[in-house]
């Protein structure tokens, strides 16, 4: 269970132990020990808040460097991710950043909003399929994928088993790869996402259920925005017309833009973790119906909102309405034979293990024990949820103490209360007395 | 029959509609902790669901406990509201005194007390007109 690689890490030097990430954090996956935080690795879904929160910048994504990936492997294809796109001012070509990317070192470049057009004629297609479970729940953005496998058992299956754009835009580079240029070996070759979401790092990392990730690296769009700004501005030479997207494909990168691509208006969008998880309560109760399509982003605008990305996710946002204004729909299409088809290599097989973090024991009456233990000990406390203890609410620290992990004489404001009581009692015989 | 080893209680809100079926999802985080399998949550959370909104359009809401305990879950609803004139005629599918304003959002398809029952092993209802509703549903473990 402790095998899973996360992709935010800590730099302990620069926390100050405040309670911010402590408090924006949605699956209560941090504690402050000892003076700084301390992430449960069981409970991180890798959504990049505490990242996005801290004010210290203390927590920090982790991956690979760009300049370290351009020395690797004898072939390198870069996998720019739509966002990329809307980091830069007065882009009016795709084109440029693709130029850019070989000329800082890339051999070759994949987009995945070309591979994501293929994803949303293929949804397409899924959606169509018998046996479906409705409403279909976006296999995209890992985040969600990670947190359905632990809070949410029922929505399992309402998963789509197709893969996400970046792993069909892998598969679309080597295939490419092995057809220009046979003599290569995979293991001459480097497959590097460029990517706004740390989540993405960790799903490279440890795959999906079954599924092994085909990217060899992922690096930040922040990096590579700052090695493209140099190379970009240089002379003023049209760009090869590399870019094969459509508006599809572009519209990926922002809350909404995989939903409308179903061409069908029963569909649901949310972004923003605390919107999700409110959506995927009502869908567990049974309270959505006839919706075919459900699209999930736990970051704020979709993709360009992921921690990794510079630009302000709005104005990105807005960039990107500007780039794909004069694009066609879509570059990318399904050949007849393939209209009512999906390749079997693009879906995945198995889903990850229903992972019960929340539970109390194994046992069910010692769980029950726990839990009234924890009603107890909540009862005691001010329930003012000020984070001083280290946990993020008073009920989280019931729960702590029950679990072993925390001292219930740690709450400063019962200790407080209880020194004032002592005070004013000692007060009122002063006063008795005179 | 022995004690309830933990009790949920819930002050169900008759005044703001949009909060209704905040207490089912409180519910099921709180199964969910103590490691009851998914179908017996679905089961409780449905039947709460149903509780909660009934109370809320009928009731002008009321109080609702969920006691565990290790051999099964009870649920209690009780409200102040007009009561039911025909308890009968209410478990009928299909049967419902909700307002148009209600219908409009999708509720009030007549399915509350049925589905309550359909959920869970056991249900009683009392129900004395002007004064209240009490009902106890059990769902065995």
């Amino acid at each position: 269970m402790n095998t899973y690689e996360h992709s935010v890490s800590l730099d302990v030097s620069a926390c100050t132990g405040c309670t911010t990430c402590l408090k924006h954090c949605p699956t209560e996956a941090i504690r402050i020990r000892e003076g700084h935080a301390v992430i449960n690795p069981n409970r991180c879904i890798d959504c990049g808040v505490c990242i996005r929160n801290c004010p210290h910048n203390a927590k920090k994504a982790t991956y690979s460097k760009l300049d370290q990936v351009l020395r690797k492997k004898k072939w390198k294809i870069a996998l720019p991710a739509p966002t990329l796109y809307g980091q830069f001012e007065n882009l009016d070509d795709i084109d440029y950043v693709l130029q850019g990317l070989l000329d800082i070192g890339f051999d070759d470049v994949v987009e995945v909003s070309q591979a994501a057009e293929f994803v949303s004629a293929y949804t397409r297609n899924y959606l169509k399929a018998d046996g479906i479970a409705k409403p279909v729940i976006s296999s995209a953005c890992p985040v969600i994928l990670r947190l359905i496998s632990l809070r949410y058992p029922t929505l399992q299956g309402h998963i789509m088993q197709l893969l996400p754009p970046m792993e069909i835009a892998a598969k679309m580079a080597l295939e490419k790869t092995a057809k220009n240029h046979p003599e290569l070996k995979r293991e001459d070759i480097c497959i590097c996402f460029i990517s706004p979401c740390p989540a993405k790092v960790s799903y490279v990392r440890n795959g999906f259920g079954d599924y092994k990730s085909e990217v060899d690296e992922v690096v930040s769009v922040s990096d590579v925005y700052f090695a493209l700004l140099n190379v970009m501005r240089r002379g003023d030479q049209a760009p090869d017309p590399l870019s094969r997207s459509g508006m599809i494909g572009i519209s990926w990168a922002t809350s909404g833009g995989e939903a409308s691509a179903i061409f069908n208006d029963k569909y649901l969008a949310a972004d923003g973790i605390e919107n999700v998880n409110r959506v995927l309560d009502q869908l567990d109760n049974g309270n959505i119906s006839s919706l075919e399509f459900i699209e999930l982003n736990a970051c704020p605008g979709g993709c360009v909102g992921g921690a990794m990305a510079v630009e302000n996710p709005f104005v990105a946002k807005a960039r990107l309405q500007n780039l794909r204004r004069y694009l066609p729909v879509s570059q990318n299409f399904l050949d007849d034979e393939n209209k009512e088809y999906i390749p079997g290599s693009y879906l995945f097989e198995s889903l990850p293990t229903y992972l019960p973090i929340q539970r109390l024991s194994s046992n069910f009456a010692e769980s029950l024990r726990m839990m009234s233990d924890i009603q107890k000990v909540r009862s005691g406390l001010p329930g003012i949820d000020c984070g001083a203890c280290g946990a993020p609410n008073c009920r989280a620290f019931a729960e702590d103490v029950i679990r072993g992990r925390a001292d219930a004489s740690e709450c400063v404001v019962k200790r407080k209360q209880q020194l004032e009581k002592q005070l004013g009692e000692g007060t009122e015989t002063n006063h008795d007395g005179s | 029959m022995s004690e309830a080893v933990v009790t949920l209680h819930f002050s169900v809100d008759g005044e703001d509609f949009t909060s209704a079926g905040q207490a089912s999802v409180q519910v099921k985080k709180s199964l969910r902790q103590l490691g009851i399998s998914p179908e017996i949550i679905r089961k409780v959370s449905i039947a709460m669901y149903e509780g909660e909104i009934n109370m809320v359009i009928h009731a002008g809401g009321g109080e609702a406990d969920v006691l565990i305990y290790e051999d099964h879950i009870e649920i209690r609803l009780d409200d102040h509201g007009p009561g039911i004139a025909n308890i009968e005629m209410a478990m009928q599918e299909g049967w419902s005194t909700a307002p148009d304003n209600i219908r409009s959002l999708g509720f009030g398809a007549g399915m509350g007390l049925p589905n309550m029952k359909r959920y869970t092993d056991e249900m009683k209802i009392n129900s004395v007109l002007g004064e209240g509703t009490h009902i106890v549903m059990k769902v065995n473990l």
